[in-house]
């Protein structure tokens, strides 16, 4: 244990005096015996905290995070423990602040901007792709863009098509961006500092409904020092003979598949992707190749989304080890209706997660046999 | 003009640089329009605000004056530095009686001024705003406006209470966890139902949010806006969009869109189809304090200017921004005096003056559609209810302030009061109406049951 975390300090050139507190914080906190539970809001908010704590570059910008804590309550206390020079309140202009923080950046500052949905992203992404992205590319390394961008991603319940599109697929196609997705309290924590520490602009999506979810971490998770790479997948569930992969709400979706499907006698493997860019296709492949066959999850729209693309990496890199053809499960190909009926069969289930690893495994016949 | 190029040629020889002389009007713009605005309020006819280019420049061509100028000009004092023995023109017309002089630029010409003067960020006093009612009912004296006949005024008195009384039962029915979302529009029913009384059924609306007394007043029914609440099969957008987010082809009120000014710029653009119809219309583009930041508000006002785009652009003005108060939101003078930086004519009205809001937008109106160009009308108001179901405002305001506004500035209170005075409403219609529309909205939420 304390191996990994001397290692992962080293990497992270955190200076001593971290390390030291993080050590006695392990050692203190390995004898106690409760597993500690934390949910994805206080862990993004402890992340928050920490890194502005060691970084006096770090700043917070967005709407309503100040005096309001935050529209979703992320940046709780942040304000009060330090000050509106740090914790800025913007007015209602993405494209203002984006612009705004992306000029610091240039100019040294960290910032970290939050958009209340990615929705609004939208206002403000000629700031995020021509900008932020392509600056190190184009300037042949002399800028350097750290800047992350963050906030809920993806459907909540009820808000309609402007406030639920899933945005992974399309920041996950440009060039110059990280794309992340957590989807545990440790992942919220361990790439949201990851993603501060990044000296490249990072796109962070996050998920309203995860916000309020538990999760137990492990007191290396607590560490102040902790952080994951980018760019890795994780394997949350080992498996021999189907693997799905899906990131943000839908891997909590799979699990539960994944526990149907073992009552079936079907034993999947589930991959959290982690990061949508880079996307870990080692992990991926490896998977493939162990099982043979393979399913994608996502929320968004099915055309042009990360299901493709993984399908298409699997193609390319290990087109011989497929017993089946790729099943890719994602949104319906509509703008999120509101109604409750609706919007259940527009998102996907744990049903259809289910029915696709079935077929995946013949166990069911295919779509097109039926059509 | 051929005279001047002669001439100015002969003048060439004399001095290095060529610059011709024309003659400017010694009125400062800034001032001028000041007039306008105090005009307003004890003006007795429209008349001063509409037509005036107050830019037309007076050219006049004057030799004995160009000649004066030559002979200052070349004095040896000066400096001979070819492009500084420029005749300086003060802003005023303190220092020089005669012709003041100017030159072409991109854009039109500018006089000069050898007066290094800012334009200070804040004006002596701010904008006044026009009301016409007094917080009692009564009308201020010396203020005219048009009157308001019984039937529009009672209409008007019975809009804004079923507007109140339909936001607190659907607020209700929010926190009773039947609907999912609601936005009320609590201490701007004024501005909702005067506004909708004064336009008229052909023009089109694009709201912001805070905006449904326009449809109330338009023909709406209760029922109809309770399917749309519920997304029922009997909701016109079959439940494909959230709560409060109307759409009316008929009435000609654009489906509400969440995200914030947008529909400003796309205002422009409907105007400008709207101006090749044509009609004897107008766009009418809502947007609030909070708005007016997003770039989309720059650009909206902007092309609606340069298009001469008919649109009626009101900024509801309450003072919150969610959390965000207008001290935070900006720093000019509310929202009014960007008007003049776009050149588009503006006015600064009392919100919660039914009568002065119904007049301000029937004359904003008028002259948007003679005069096919923009107009920009800043309501002042305050927005009594939290942002919306999402929200608890008495985290971030205090209590005393949202009950101040509720009860002593109570926009309905007052206009009840002159509806009362003018023997057009009794406190039996009063009690009779509110206890009548009580049971109506209830009545057509639970009937929207019966749709899902």
């Amino acid at each position: 244990m304390l191996g990994v975390i001397r290692q992962r300090v080293a990497c992270r050139g955190i200076p001593t005096r971290n390390f030291e507190r993080g050590i006695r914080v392990v050692a203190s906190r390995s004898l106690s015996s409760t597993a500690k539970e934390m949910t994805v809001r206080e862990a993004l908010n402890s992340a928050l905290d920490e890194e502005m704590s060691a970084d006096p570059k770090v700043f917070l910008m967005g709407e309503e995070v100040g005096e309001y804590q935050g529209a979703y309550k992320i940046s709780k206390g942040l304000l009060e423990k330090y000050g509106p020079d740090r914790v800025l309140d913007t007015p209602i202009t993405e494209a203002g602040f984006t612009g705004i923080g992306v000029g610091a950046a240039y100019y040294g500052l960290k910032p970290v901007i939050e958009f209340m949905t990615f929705n609004f992203s939208m206002q403000a992404i000629d700031h995020i792709i021509n900008s932020a992205a392509k600056s190190n590319y184009m300037s042949a390394g002399q800028i350097s863009v750290p800047i992350v961008f963050r906030g809920p991603n993806g459907a909540a319940a009820g808000v309609g098509a402007q406030h639920s599109q899933c945005y992974a697929a399309w920041y996950g196609s440009c060039p110059g961006l990280k794309v992340l997705a957590p989807y545990s309290s440790e992942d919220a924590r361990g790439l949201l500092k990851a993603a501060i520490r990044d000296p490249d602009p990072v796109v962070f999506l996050e998920n309203e409904l995860l916000y309020g979810e538990s999760f137990p971490v492990s007191a290396e998770t607590l560490d102040s020092s902790f952080c994951l790479p980018i760019g890795k997948a994780k394997v949350e569930r080992a498996g021999k003979d189907v693997t799905i992969t899906a990131f943000s709400k839908m891997v909590g979706y799979t699990l539960q598949a994944a526990d149907i499907l073992a009552k079936e006698g079907i034993s999947a493997e589930v991959i959290n992707l982690r990061s949508i860019r880079p996307l870990d296709r080692a992990t991926i492949n490896a998977s493939v190749r162990k099982t043979n066959r393979l399913v994608t999850v996502e929320e968004g729209f099915p055309q042009h989304g990360v299901g493709a693309e993984i399908c298409a990496s699997v193609l390319e890199d290990s087109f011989e080890y497929l017993d089946a053809p790729v099943e890719r499960i994602a949104g319906a190909d509509v703008p999120m209706p509101y109604a409750a009926n609706l919007e259940r069969i527009a998102v996907p289930q744990v049903e259809d997660i289910v029915r696709a690893a079935k077929r995946s495994c013949y166990r069911s016949s295919s779509l097109a046999a039926t059509a | 003009m051929a005279i001047w190029l002669s001439r100015s040629k002969k003048i060439a020889h004399l001095l290095k640089p060529k610059i011709a002389y024309f003659p400017q009007p010694k009125i400062a713009p800034s001032e001028f329009s000041y007039k306008i605005y105090e005009n307003h309020v004890n003006s007795s006819s429209f008349g001063t605000l509409s037509g005036e280019n107050i830019r037309s420049p007076h050219v006049f061509l004057d030799n004995s004056a160009t000649m004066s100028a030559l002979n200052r000009q070349w004095r040896r004092t000066e400096s001979t530095r070819a492009g500084e023995q420029v005749e300086t023109v003060p802003y005023s017309d303190d220092n020089y009686e005669d012709e003041n002089q100017a030159l072409d630029f991109p854009g039109g010409r500018v006089s000069f001024t050898h007066e290094m003067k800012f334009i200070s960020e804040a004006a002596d006093k701010r904008i006044p705003c026009y009301r016409v009612l007094s917080d009692d009912g009564y009308p201020i004296a010396g203020s005219r406006f048009e009157q308001v006949d019984k039937e529009t005024a009672v209409k008007m008195y019975k809009s804004m209470v079923t507007l109140q009384i339909m936001d607190n039962i659907f607020y209700e029915a929010q926190r009773q966890g039947r609907i999912s979302f609601y936005l009320t529009s609590t201490g701007e029913e004024a501005i909702n139902i005067a506004t909708a009384a004064a336009l008229t059924s052909d023009d089109v609306i694009l709201p912001q949010y805070r905006e449904p007394g326009i449809l109330l007043w338009r023909g709406f029914t209760l029922q109809e806006f309770a399917n749309q609440c519920f997304g029922n099969s009997a909701d016109y957008g079959k439940g494909k969009q959230m709560p409060i987010h109307y759409g009316s082809n008929k009435h000609n009120f654009f489906t509400i869109s969440s995200p914030i000014a947008t529909q400003l710029p796309q205002a422009a653009g409907v105007a400008y189809s709207l101006k090749m119809d044509k009609k004897e219309a107008c766009v009418v583009a809502f947007t609030g304090d909070g708005g007016t930041s997003e770039g989309d508000f720059h650009a909206g006002l902007n092309f609606a200017a340069v298009m001469d785009a008919p649109v009626l652009f009101i900024c509801r003005n309450n003072g919150w921004a969610i959390s965000t108060p207008i001290s935070e939101q900006f720093r000019s003078d509310g929202v009014v005096v960007k008007g003049q930086a776009y050149g588009i004519r503006s006015i600064r009205v009392d919100g919660n003056d039914a009568l002065a809001v119904y007049n301000t937008i029937r004359a904003a109106r008028e002259m948007v559609i003679h005069e096919q160009k923009p107009v920009l009308v800043e309501a002042l108001s305050y927005r009594v209810g939290h942002h919306s179901t999402s929200d608890d405002s008495t985290k971030y305001r205090p209590v005393d302030e949202i009950e101040h506004w509720k009860t002593a500035r109570n926009p309905l209170a007052r206009f009840r009061k002159w509806v009362h005075k003018n023997g057009w409403w009794t406190d039996d219609e009063e009690s009779e109406l509110r206890g009548s529309i009580r049971k109506q909205v209830k009545y057509f939420i639970n009937a929207a049951y019966f749709f899902l």
